[in-house]
């Protein structure tokens, strides 16, 4: 048969052939056949280190800048640009730069480029987002100035004392020294952070002033470099670096795909125009497994959803009253059905990535009972009102009113849920100490060490404590493990610390995050750190 | 003529003055801590709040505020917004986009729109002039919310005929999806409102008269009829194209376009003043052109109607 008609069956194939080409093409075009690979993200705030904090700004920086160390699986600092970074005391640090390191516009990176950097960075008039981060360093207060009759008055804030921070000295070209204002045996791994990366000397437009237009294509120490400019709400696409001296990456380029909806990202990534997602919405969660099959992917996060208690108000003055709340609240439920198990239930003040969590120290607490939760509740004249006040732009909604139902079945109280139009709302109605209920609250790490929950949220002075907690025996347990000699001891002192806060039951822990994200067949090696951002050392692409 | 322009020009500017006065105003009313609505959930320093409270003079009252922005406006400078971008800047890249959008949606709407009208105003209570009633109705009833992102699932994901998301750079067949699910907001009721106009006007003594005289039934009903019946359905279509582009903020957040109302969206959320009015005066600008325009389009419609 075959033997008959040659020239039907050399047709045939020749079609086959043709389409599959054609076929190939087609997707060539789309996706461009070069070694590189489409990230999503959302519209960054800034592209300037020390005011980067939120995760988009901070993932497109990591691809631009090369820190000096960064976190291993242990979550023990390692260095990357520095070669080394030692204290004796914990107080004055001496860092020493690897050398041959250069920006990508061929500027070496010098002691200067990191201290004009941070000192540019702490600077209050400033006002970058990433500046409490230089506070532990000596001079710190001298960059800030205080308005003298406050923030609505008609006169100015005075300039600052100082422009540069005391504590930054310069050594030599790859040798300087950052002292503390107080020993802190964890710095090593705050200097992880996107704040403390350096700037070249093309940064600024005069000395301690940085270029406006910087930040349109910064220039970084780091294994890519923009192509072009941050071309805003649509894309930043960097290419490789070529003989970066640290890590080796495995693709030539990334493209920053900026999307302002999730769905919109999630339909990109189903239909291949996307090669990763960080995060897949929960609208989409149901039909994720069988859209992306084992493409889905979940890692540890460091997000800490919880329920602060506004202890200014007498109700809720007993600790009594906190734990039986707790005790009535089913968390297993709540992450299973509503959050369709993205995320597990908390049962401590501080999240599982951090070296030194302990599983359960809340211990009887925070076991769903509802017996013994109604007992203590009546016993200490819980109130018969519970309010809980969460930001109506975030999703709440859901689990909120699950957690009243629940509050309503075991305490049988009445329960409802009071949405404000955004957080800023919230906030502003808790600094007036009006009677808002339990408050919606949750954290990102900004370094993995359990200090940074403890110190921000529950001690007297933290930023982030607006539900008025203060407990004078737990500030200087933070403290004193702060300024412990080792790593070790500080944990130590950190868990005795979080041992008072299972005692007093400031707020109710309730959730703690995972991410959980999705790429497309043509990557492989996909991570996402706990703080959300694709590793782009070992992100590959497969080879077709 | 020319006074009558004169004369629509003059009113334009107080409209423009009233308008964004009110729009600044309710922006200022709405704005509760614009310097935390920024940061989201993350704790503010006293000396950031400081620096950017009176970067974007955010401690004056009202009228001072007011004063400064319409002051640099007057100047053609539209300012920064909260987000330290110039918004000249961003108007110049979110513009062309909206428009593109919004035209390719108004010619889709005219033309299915006027012709699907005209067929229905003459074969009245026919099978033709039935389904149209039951589709208009139900693209009516379905609110865009749920028709964008419906539209994107299914001709987006599952077909796969369009790509499900476009770009700024977007051409035609990117924005074609857009187009429709946008274009479906209005085209029900220009519909309507051809197929009751056509309908009128061919029971009306002109037409009798027409075809009395021996026209043909083409000449009689694309001429006569048509061109009496475009008065109500211009009208329309012009307020139209300026809900197009400020009605934008649903379809082009689905389909991650990065124009006016997405714009406009990110600025009410994040009560960043200056950008949602900037952005507000050049939308009333196009729609009092569009008005100016479409009243000057009777003229030539009707040969009745005479300005003075």
């Amino acid at each position: 048969m075959l033997g008959k008609r040659p020239w039907k069956v050399a047709a045939g194939a020749a079609a086959i052939v043709m389409l599959a080409a054609g076929c190939g093409s087609g997707s060539d075009e789309a996706e461009g056949s070069e070694n590189t690979v489409v990230l999503g993200i959302s519209e960054p705030k800034h592209l300037i280190p020390a005011n980067t904090t939120e995760a988009s700004g901070s993932q497109v920086l990591d691809s631009l800048f090369y820190p000096l160390v960064d976190m291993n699986e242990q979550k023990q600092p390692i260095e990357k640009a520095a070669e080394s970074i030692t204290s004796d005391d914990n107080k004055v640090w001496t860092v020493k730069l690897k050398a041959g390191f250069t920006f990508s516009n061929a500027e070496p990176v010098t002691s200067d480029s990191y201290i004009n950097a941070w000192n540019n960075g702490a600077y209050g008039p400033n006002g970058n987002d990433g500046a409490y981060f230089f506070e532990r360093i000596a001079g710190y207060p001298d960059l800030q100035s205080k308005d003298p009759d406050g923030e609505e008055g008609p006169q100015k804030a005075p300039e600052p004392k100082a422009k540069t921070m005391s504590g930054l000295k310069k050594v030599d070209d790859t040798t300087f020294t950052i002292t503390l204002s107080a020993p802190f045996a964890g710095w090593k791994s705050v200097l992880a952070y996107t704040v403390f990366y350096p700037l070249p000397n093309a940064a600024f437009s005069s000395p301690g002033v940085l270029n406006e237009q910087f930040e349109q294509a910064p220039i970084g120490n780091g294994p890519f470099k923009v192509v072009g400019k941050w071309e805003h709400d649509q894309q930043i696409t960097v290419e490789k670096v070529a003989g970066f001296k640290g890590d080796p990456v495995k693709v030539d380029g990334i493209t920053w795909k900026i999307y302002q909806d999730q769905q919109a990202q999630y339909a990109d990534l189903v239909a291949g125009n996307l090669d990763v997602q960080t995060l897949i919405p929960i609208e989409s969660l149901g039909s994720a497994a069988g859209d992306l099959g084992d493409r889905l992917k979940k890692s540890p996060s460091s997000d800490f959803a919880f329920v602060g208690f506004p202890t200014y108000q007498k109700e809720f003055a007993k600790p009594e009253v906190r734990k039986a709340l707790s005790m009535a609240i089913n968390r297993k439920e709540m992450t299973d059905q509503i959050f369709l198990g993205s995320q597990t239930p908390a049962t401590s003040f501080v999240s599982p990535v951090v070296a030194g969590y302990r599983d359960n120290t809340c211990g009887e607490s925070c076991v769903y009972n509802p017996t013994k939760a109604k007992e203590l509740y009546t016993a200490n004249g819980g109130p018969a009102e519970i309010k809980i006040t969460y930001n109506a732009d975030g999703g709440h909604k859901a689990w909120v009113d699950a957690m009243c139902n629940q509050i309503k079945a075991s305490l049988g109280v009445n329960c409802t849920g009071t949405g404000e139009p955004k957080f800023a709302d919230l906030l502003t109605k808790v600094d007036a100490k009006q009677p808002v209920g339990l408050i919606r609250m949750g954290w990102i790490m900004d370094y993995p060490l359990m200090e940074n929950y403890l110190g921000p949220l529950y001690s007297t002075t933290g930023g982030s404590n607006y539900y008025g907690y203060s407990n004078p025996a737990f500030d200087s347990l933070v403290k004193e493990g702060s300024e412990a000699a080792t790593p070790e001891a500080a944990i130590k002192k950190w868990q005795e610390a979080e041992d008072i806060l299972a005692k007093d039951m400031p707020v109710l822990p309730l959730r703690f995050g995972q991410n959980t994200f999705g790429f497309s067949e043509r990557v492989t090696n996909v991570e996402v750190d706990l703080f959300k951002k694709v590793n782009i050392f070992k992100i590959e692409r497969v080879a077709s | 003529m020319f006074r009558y322009l004169i004369r629509r020009l003059l009113q334009m500017v107080l409209t423009f003055f009233g308008a964004t006065f009110i729009v600044y105003a309710l922006m200022f009313a709405n704005q509760t801590d614009p310097i935390q609505a920024l940061a989201g959930e993350r704790p503010i320093t006293e000396a950031q709040r400081q620096a950017l409270t009176e970067r974007y003079h955010l401690d004056e009252p009202f009228i001072g505020q007011y004063w400064h922005y319409m002051k640099s406006l007057l100047t053609g400078d539209f300012g920064i917004s909260l987000t330290n971008r110039k918004i000249s800047e961003m108007m110049a890249d979110a513009w062309p986009v909206t428009i593109r959008l919004a035209l390719i949606a108004i010619v889709i709407v005219a033309v299915v729109a006027i012709t699907a009208g005209v067929i229905s105003g003459i074969r009245r209570g026919g099978a033709f002039d039935n389904v149209t009633l039951v589709l208009t109705l139900i693209v009516l009833s379905m609110p865009i919310v749920v028709l964008a992102p419906l539209a994107r699932l299914i001709f987006g994901i599952q077909l796969g005929w369009f790509p499900p998301t476009a770009t700024r750079d977007a051409g035609f067949y990117e924005l074609l999806l857009p187009a429709l699910v946008l274009g479906s907001l209005v085209v029900a009721t220009e519909l309507r409102v051809t197929r009751s106009a056509v309908a009128e006007n061919l029971r009306s003594d002109y037409v009798r008269t027409a075809r009395a005289k021996g026209l043909t039934r083409r000449r009689v009903v694309g001429v006569h009829v048509l061109r009496n019946s475009l008065i109500p359905v211009v009208t329309l279509i012009g307020v139209d194209l300026g809900n197009l582009m400020s009605g934008a903020i649903v379809t082009e957040g689905v389909f991650n376009i990065p124009g006016v109302g997405f714009n406009l969206f990110r600025g009410i959320r994040t009560e960043d003043g200056p950008l949602v009015v900037g952005f507000v005066s050049v939308l009333v600008i196009v729609f009092l052109m569009v008005n100016l325009l479409v009243d000057l389009l009777y003229a030539a419609l009707d040969p009745r109607i005479r300005y003075e």
